[in-house]
């Protein structure tokens, strides 16, 4: 393995991403569970997000439907970065306050929650955005018959309308997700050790700018190429039963 | 454009007096004494802003056309290549690709002593080529597989007449297959460069002097947190929507597709 590697000249690059103190290697892991967890907690509040709004846009009142409307407008035009800035500072203020005002001090917020609440609320737009067109490419019959069986409003979310809309909601979620693991990046500016921050840190203190950020971008190709993967077995999980539109044996 | 009847409903009349009602506070409740200083600087970044948008779309959609026609119909040896490189592009974030050109090749260089000979130089010491460079690719990346969607979506029919005409292949590249290409995916570019906007204050993370470059400057400065940031994101709105508008009027120029 060694006298591979240094045939190839990479020895020296093997030693700085080596996973003990030497290297950088374990700084590098430790940055991409960061971000990983971030994207996690994140994509799940998106979607709690998206699922109300969705719900929201297609069967609100006229004040709500036109609130959302703003809700997702705005956040579509104005750039991550910009809103991240904004929603860390309110939501520390806001929490700061809140926390003067009960009698504590002042709180030290973690940069994990701060992460996910910002780009929790990002993530939301877009997911009420696919998640209420794929509400609405399911067949009104399906959700008019659980109604008139007199189904919970609850009940008919749980048991039609969301398998039903499985299959067309998962190309878009996908989409979402990998935006959700590139966003984590962004928290970079705001100093959250995430895996692009680690990566320019162990770069600049050891002055070998391609290896890390070369290594990083391997990360989180096989993160996106490894959750191509899954979403395609969620699809085909989610479509199971339909006809494929390519024809062929059923 | 909807119309003005269905925006006089009596609670979108309420919400509009409730946010103009916010718009005013916002004017005399928080400061606004820094903009005249900083107006001159602002108006720098923003056509910084404006031209790192305009070059690196219209560069990135002609790095994008070869791309997609490899991905559609080149040889393997032309279709790989090109796919790797849009996976790749997709599949980091940005900001990595930013400051991997910015670091690494600016760390590169200065070794070569002909580069630093060279009548490039000076261009090279400065930030900017670096994000003209990454952003460029990005949209090249994402609208390469876009493109190749809109390459393979022309009717086969088109093409065949044009070839039964005699029609030599580039006139038919030119007149028949990129313009129905294009106008099938207009509104997916529209989105795109929005996207575009929305990816250029990465580059103020390298020192280029855009908009939100500045906004970060009066916010060190004054230590003024919220006022830069909403009169950001109001022309970030503003650009956005001058792109949406921008496109929608080149839609209908252009002849619909078919229905």
């Amino acid at each position: 393995m060694t006298n591979v590697l240094e045939l190839l000249g990479l020895a020296e690059s093997a030693e700085l991403l080596a996973l003990s103190p030497p290297g950088w290697g374990g700084n590098l892991l430790r940055g991409l569970l960061n971000s990983l967890q971030i994207a996690f907690g994140a994509f799940g509040m998106g979607l709690i997000i998206g699922l109300f709004g969705a719900y929201g846009k297609l069967y609100g009142g006229p004040v709500l439907r036109d609130l959302l409307a703003i809700y997702t407008t705005v956040i579509r035009a104005v750039p991550e970065l910009v809103l991240i800035l904004i929603l860390y500072y309110v939501g520390t203020d806001l929490i700061n306050k809140a926390a003067t005002a009960m009698g504590y001090d002042r709180v030290e917020i973690s940069g994990i929650v701060a992460g996910i609440w910002v780009l929790g609320i990002v993530q939301g737009a877009y997911a009420t955005e696919v998640l209420r067109g794929a509400i609405k490419a399911v067949p009104p019959g399906q959700i008019e018959a659980a109604r008139a069986y007199g189904m919970p409003a609850f009940m008919t979310m749980r048991r039609v309308t969301i398998p039903a809309m499985m299959s067309f909601a998962t190309p878009g979620l996908a989409n979402l997700w990998l935006i959700a693991t590139k966003d984590t990046a962004l928290l970079a500016i705001v100093g959250f050790a995430e895996l692009t921050l680690e990566t320019r840190q162990a770069a600049s203190s050891t002055r070998a700018y391609f290896t890390f950020f070369l290594a990083a971008g391997a990360l989180y190709l096989l993160v996106t190429l490894f959750s191509g993967l899954i979403f395609g077995w969620i699809e085909r999980w989610a479509r199971r039963g339909q006809p494929s539109l390519k024809g062929g044996q059923p | 454009m909807t119309s003005l009847k269905s925006l006089f409903v009596p609670h979108r009349i309420v919400m509009m007096i409730l946010f103009a009602a916010l718009v005013v506070w916002c004017a005399l409740s928080l400061r606004w004494d820094w903009i005249p200083q900083y107006a001159p600087l602002a108006a720098e970044g923003l056509w910084t802003t404006v031209w790192i948008l305009v070059v690196t779309s219209i560069l990135g959609f002609a790095l994008a056309v070869p791309l997609g026609l490899a991905q559609a119909i080149g040889p393997w040896y032309l279709a790989a290549p090109a796919r790797l490189f849009c996976t790749i592009i997709r599949g980091t974030p940005l900001l990595l690709q930013i400051w991997l050109l910015y670091y690494g090749l600016g760390s590169l260089f200065p070794q070569f002593p002909w580069i630093r000979s060279s009548e490039l130089w000076p261009y090279l010491r400065q930030a900017w080529p670096y994000a003209v460079l990454a952003l460029t690719l990005s949209y090249a990346g994402y609208e390469g597989e876009v493109m190749r969607g809109a390459f393979s979506g022309v009717a086969k029919g088109q093409l065949e007449a044009a070839k039964s005409f005699g029609m030599p292949r580039m006139t038919m590249f030119r007149c028949i297959w990129l313009p129905q290409a294009v106008r099938n995916v207009l509104p997916t570019l529209g989105g795109e460069t929005i996207l575009q906007l929305k990816a250029t204050p990465l580059v103020a993370t390298i020192t280029v002097l855009d908009i939100y470059a500045v906004s970060s400057r009066v916010r060190s400065d004054t230590f003024i947190v919220y006022e830069p940031l909403l009169l950001l994101a109001l022309v970030y709105m503003a650009i956005a929507g001058v792109i949406t508008l921008g496109f929608r009027w080149f839609e209908n120029k252009v002849p619909s597709a078919q229905r």
